[in-house]
């Protein structure tokens, strides 16, 4: 058990023990709200999940880089209109064109962000404060005052979200949750195996030593941030079809939601350290207070976002506080190893 | 340094002079005293609450938590006079008071704890705004004493409202406070190095914490002039506020790292955002297209001196 414990990284107890707020908070709930557990309490979540946890990898990504990009709820509200107006004026279009299609509208306003601020060095919260009201102001103008309705979509898109794909404890799993699960994993592979997507780590962590390293810091930014955008793209096009009506304000806010996931979920807000299945985790904890206190008689449901407030305050700092004491208190029985290892040489 | 500040701020008195020009050459009333004093009016708390963030970026922090703590003391003080029967005076004080509290929250876990203040406030921006919507859910309270009200819509001296005289003299104390007073100093030396003023013997965790506390009670104050300007408050007042007031901010040439900025910097950028909106509003462009406007000067804020340097005086501090 202590073989295990050491072995497993401060991330890893991370996720460990937001996984175990998160069944404590489920536990919780059933204890208070009558048949709390049922198939639509999980449709619903990972429901709205899905495109949470598309645009918290986004915001990890970037965030990983000592970065953080504040347009992406610009990015999803524009891809999700322009994809609304696309698919509408062609209803029979390839479903695959059209992922593309919001992939690169994505990447190329992740690709704005990322060449202001690698190449004219420009800090990223000021070009992305303002990419998000010029992003935001280009939606006003494309959308001329019109909107996307649900009508206006072909139904293959409008039932992709909810169309069941399988079932597992007599949980359905929807397209769109699986979907966004399988590009989390897929991210968290790339962060964790390929060579190009570690340099972010080191970039974040450390920018001067990573350059003399011989990284291209520049690039390790400019890369995120389009692989960023990309995923907010994907996150524009499943907002697209869950809701169907897409008005100039969509995806307004999710900037600060997507930092909030990342950061409940243990990503460093300084950069160099953090997981997209961090991110997931803090999304799918931020989503169960948000469904789960709707139902709760007891408490109206006005408390959500004040709860909400109080507990990202709590997790991170019980993470601060935990991560400090379990590095201290590590350090302290390598270091009692050593001396006794000390001493029994000195007794030979 | 001082060439690019010198620069910055030029740029910024450049574009504004520019923007005033157009803007009085499309409409000659622009210029007019009644103008002007009802292009300050309309945004009147965010300019309030963006100079004391000029404290707290320069002093290497950040403050998302006001747009939510203006509505959180608008809605306080609706409640309790509206629902709770507490009188006027009673309720200001308290509203006040909550933004104090609210400042030494975000203080405490900020020094005491030694989080990062954009994650501190950025979970106080939501739990504010909650606490607001607590109080009064989804009603609009209105009707309100007259004192207060008119507190917020007439005159105090000549046509100029008590809004716009809190304005003038709560700027005039901060800049003497930041250009000439040791607590000024120190907020910039604690945004240039902290490690460095806490060698030197300041005690950063006070000083941090003092701004805050600023930070939250003229944020509320805020609240309070917007619930009397606008005579009814909602859950959702102020809300998103933060974004456009660290925009003044950095537009008036803070840096984001701390350290360097001035308080007469963050007073033309207030002017230029308040001049731009005001124009591209009399040709009916909407407000977020105003907004982009905005995004574009501020890139353009960051990068404009660079350039200066990168061609001329090579002069890196």
């Amino acid at each position: 058990m202590t073989g295990l414990f050491n072995r497993l990284s401060p991330q890893g107890l991370r996720l460990l023990a937001l996984l175990a707020v998160i069944l404590l908070l489920l536990a919780f709930f059933a204890s208070q709200i009558d048949g709390y557990f049922n198939a639509r309490l999980f449709s619903r979540i990972s429901g709205s999940v899905a495109i949470m946890a598309l645009i918290a990898t986004a915001q990890t990504l970037v965030i990983l880089t000592r970065n953080i990009d504040l347009s992406i709820g610009s990015i999803v509200g524009f891809t999700a209109f322009a994809a609304g107006t696309l698919v509408s004026a062609n209803p029979g279009m390839n479903a695959l064109l059209l992922v593309v299609f919001c992939c690169v509208v994505g990447a190329g306003f992740g690709a704005v962000n990322g060449l202001v601020v690698a190449c004219a060095r420009v800090p990223s919260i000021i070009v992305t404060l303002a990419t998000m009201a010029i992003f935001r102001s280009l939606l006003v103008e494309y959308s001329d005052g019109k909107s996307i309705t649900t009508n206006s979509l072909p139904a293959w898109l409008t039932e992709f979200p909810n169309m069941p794909v399988f079932t597992l404890f007599g949980l359905e799993f929807r397209a769109a949750f699986v979907a966004a699960l399988i590009v989390v994993f897929a991210v968290h592979l790339a962060l964790t195996r390929l060579r190009p997507m570690r340099q972010f780590f080191a970039v974040g962590s450390n920018p001067e030593a990573a350059e003399m390293a011989g990284i291209d810091a520049r690039r390790v930014v400019f890369s995120a941030f389009v692989l960023s955008g990309a995923l907010a793209g994907l996150a524009g096009l499943l907002f697209l079809a869950r809701f169907g009506n897409i008005t100039v304000v969509a995806g307004l806010g999710f900037e600060l939601k997507s930092v909030a996931s990342a950061v409940v979920g243990g990503v460093n807000i300084f950069g160099g350290s953090g997981s997209v299945i961090g991110a997931l985790l803090g999304a799918v904890l931020v989503d169960v207070i948000d469904t789960s206190l709707v139902r709760w008689a007891i408490v109206s449901e006005f408390w959500r976002e004040a709860v909400l407030g109080a507990l990202i305050l709590l997790s991170v700092t019980t993470d601060t506080l935990f991560t400090r004491r379990l590095v201290a208190w590590r350090a302290a029985r390598a270091h009692a190893r050593r001396e006794a290892a000390l001493v029994r040489e000195a007794r030979l | 340094m001082i060439a690019r500040l010198k620069s910055w701020e030029g740029f910024l008195l450049l574009s504004l002079l520019v923007i005033i020009g157009i803007n009085t050459g499309m409409t000659p009333e622009f210029l007019t005293v009644g103008n002007q004093i009802n292009l300050f009016q309309l945004s009147i708390e965010k300019i309030i609450v963006a100079l004391v963030m000029t404290f707290i970026i320069i002093n290497g922090e950040i403050d998302l938590s006001v747009g939510s703590m203006m509505g959180l003391s608008a809605c306080a003080f609706g409640w309790m006079v509206k629902e709770q029967g507490v009188a006027a005076p009673a309720a200001i004080a308290i509203s006040l008071g909550i933004g104090v509290l609210g400042g030494a929250l975000n203080g405490w876990f900020i020094t005491r704890v030694g989080l990062p203040s954009l994650v501190v406030t950025l979970a106080t921006l939501i739990g504010f705004r909650g606490l607001a919507r607590v109080l009064v859910e989804d009603r609009g309270l209105t009707d309100f004493p007259d004192w207060f009200d008119a507190l917020g819509q007439q005159g105090l001296i000549g046509p100029l409202p008590f809004a716009l005289v809190a304005f003038a003299v709560l700027f005039l104390i901060l800049y003497i406070v930041l250009e000439h007073s040791g607590f000024g100093r120190k907020t910039q030396v604690i945004g240039t190095n902290r490690e460095v003023a806490e060698f030197a013997g300041i005690d950063t965790d006070r000083h941090k914490m003092i701004l805050f506390i600023a930070s939250g009670t003229i944020a509320a104050f805020a609240g309070l002039l917007y619930a009397a300007r606008v005579g009814a408050v909602r859950g959702d007042v102020a809300n998103g506020f933060e974004l456009d007031i660290i925009t003044i901010v950095l537009l008036g040439g803070v840096s984001i790292f701390g350290g360097t900025g001035s308080l007469i910097g963050t007073l033309l950028a207030i002017l230029i955002v308040l001049n731009i909106r005001n124009g591209m509003a009399l040709l009916n462009i909407t407000g977020h297209i105003q907004t982009g406007v905005i995004g574009l000067l501020l890139i353009a804020s960051v990068i404009v001196p660079r350039l200066k340097i990168g061609t001329g005086k090579e002069k890196t501090t």
